[in-house]
């Protein structure tokens, strides 16, 4: 869309990947922990996108350099897609097997690696 | 800045981005997961449009697809399998956390802000060529100048299906 500046997309993803980091602090529900960090790969994206789009960086002159960025950030892109599939697949596991040991979710109590 | 009448996109950004925002405020600050995790969809699908919005075509598919498809599946099995809606298992508590989050926050945004926002201010101009995110570039490098990252993602795929297998069995 022309006409909107980077800027605003940039504070789009500042101002989702902070209250994902707030939501990993605050919450006590393991599974609410797991979808604050998505917000943030979440927000993390969108800025990657959202400079693959306007590349402003100003050392890049020729064409093949203006394509290469372009698709840099997008493949960027794809593999967080990848490890944030992964890493949900894993972590829900994780929550399942914890639930099944102590049918208690709070990660506050959970201090079994505690020294 | 011309001006909020001269650029109706802008306005367009500003509605997918509220709505965004308060998806996100939604995720964090409602006390029910289930609440949290439609929340979350929301968000992703405006994150979508906002990634259709930038060009990136095929990988705002990919969000639809990923994410509201099968991510938030997942999200949504797990919860009604953990029976999280009942009442007495978790309660969030007020304690400390919450305004020492909500500062942690406010301070994090504050500094990323002034460092990164300022210099960029001013920049409206897409160099990127509006192609840029069809299927068949984002193919082509995928599978060219990207293949071994695209491989090595792969393998950790595979070793994320064999870690949950392994997780979901009844004797750890």
């Amino acid at each position: 869309m022309t006409g909107v500046p980077l800027v605003a997309y940039l504070a789009l993803g500042l101002l989702l990947f902070t209250l994902g980091v707030v939501g990993v602090i605050v919450r006590r529900n393991p599974i609410v922990v797991f979808m604050s960090i998505e917000l943030m790969l979440n927000a993390v994206n969108l800025t990657f996108l959202a400079f693959a789009r306007y590349l402003p960086a100003t050392g890049m002159k020729t064409t093949r350099d203006l394509a290469h960025g372009a698709m840099a950030g997008q493949m960027a892109v794809i593999l967080v897609m990848a490890v944030a599939a992964a890493e949900v697949a894993v972590g829900l596991g994780i929550i399942m097997a914890i639930f099944r040991l102590r049918d208690d979710l709070d990660i506050d109590e959970m201090n079994l690696l505690k020294g | 800045m011309e001006g909020v009448a001269q650029s109706p996109n802008l306005l367009v950004f500003a509605a997918f981005a509220g709505v965004a925002a308060l998806a996100a405020i939604g995720v964090v600050a409602f006390p029910s997961a289930l609440r949290s995790a439609l929340c979350l969809v929301i968000n992703f699908f405006v994150l979508a449009f906002l990634y259709f919005s930038l060009g990136a075509e095929l990988l705002g598919i990919t969000q639809i697809v990923v994410y509201t498809g099968a991510i938030m599946v997942l999200f949504l099995f797990v919860i009604m399998l953990l029976k999280l809606q009942a009442p007495a298992l978790l309660h969030e508590r007020q304690d400390f956390k919450i305004p020492l989050g909500l500062a942690f926050g406010a301070a994090l945004f504050a500094l990323i802000g002034a460092q990164v926002l300022g210099p960029l201010q001013g920049v409206f101009q897409m160099r990127a060529d509006p192609g840029y995110g069809a299927p068949e570039p984002v193919g082509r490098a995928l599978f060219s100048l990207y293949l071994w990252p695209f491989e090595l993602a792969s393998v950790l795929l595979l070793i994320g299906i064999v870690g949950s297998i392994l997780l979901a069995k009844r004797k750890l």
